[in-house]
């Protein structure tokens, strides 16, 4: 799942498919900490937490990244990352 | 985990897990690639839920499945025409993603066969934490409080609101 992620965020232009493999790459590193900490550390609960609140991390980053992808789109009319060289000097 | 059908289900929700987000990477249509992503958020949940974490299963649904998905799906259609395929991808590009896959994927299955006795290991006996014990943890000052990255998280999704208003508003 995250060698799939991590294929998505090379090989994809569109901004917004970046950011759904991004998720994918989020999402099994928290399946990681929770399995983790149950097999391990049974007692404890750091992993739980700490998944816990890397799902609150990643919620406020795609909320922040759409916000942007929208106000780049509404710039340039465009969400393909080829063609995103507005910003460049 | 000791019966036959919670064995037959991890595998059920495993192979899902695999197989959607493969899709997800590779389908054309990019609604259909979110799609592919909320099934694949789902599976995670269920995951959750077989390990015994149902909090942390209960708030990836909402979390994820409720607004982040919202989010992707408001964002799709307001930046795509309906039914567009993505461009064909040029090869090198597509070796250079694959091979960096395998490379990430390797290192992952190499630390767990090293260290990987413990997967031959029962998983403790049966239990799930109490609502009341991962209250507590939130809200304490203790050794294994976790106070201090709560308010920061509170403090962090407060200024990713501001932001995101400041910049998604009209000029």
């Amino acid at each position: 799942m995250f060698g799939c992620g991590v294929y998505g965020f090379i090989t994809r232009r569109n901004m917004i498919a970046i950011l759904i493999s991004l998720e994918l790459m989020l999402n099994a590193v928290d399946i990681n900490f929770a399995v983790f900490n149950r097999f391990l550390f049974p007692g404890q609960m750091e992993g739980m937490f700490f998944s816990l609140f890397a799902i609150g991390l990643a919620a406020a980053e795609t909320a922040l990244a759409i916000a942007i992808v929208i106000n780049v789109y509404r710039a340039v009319r465009n969400v393909d990352i080829r063609q995103l060289t507005k910003m460049k000097f | 985990m000791e019966s036959l059908g919670s064995i037959i289900a991890y595998f059920i929700i495993a192979i899902a897990i695999i197989v959607f987000s493969v899709l997800a990477v590779t389908s054309g249509k990019i609604l259909r690639a979110a799609t592919y992503l909320l099934f694949v958020l789902f599976a995670t949940a269920g995951i959750y839920f077989q390990i015994g974490y149902e909090f942390l299963g209960a708030v990836q649904i909402a979390v994820y499945a409720g607004g982040i998905m919202v989010l992707f799906v408001f964002s799709i259609l307001l930046t795509h025409k309906p039914g567009a395929n993505a461009p064909r991808l040029a090869n090198h590009k597509r070796w250079l993603g694959l091979s960096a896959a395998l490379l990430g994927a390797g290192v992952c299955l190499y630390s767990l066969l090293s260290y990987g006795s413990f997967m031959m290991q029962k998983m403790p006996d049966n239990f799930s934490i109490d609502i009341h014990s991962i209250g507590q943890a939130l809200l304490s000052t203790d050794k294994f409080g976790y106070l201090l990255p709560f308010e920061a998280i509170s403090i962090l999704l407060l200024a990713c609101i501001i932001g995101g208003v400041v910049i998604a508003r009209k000029r």
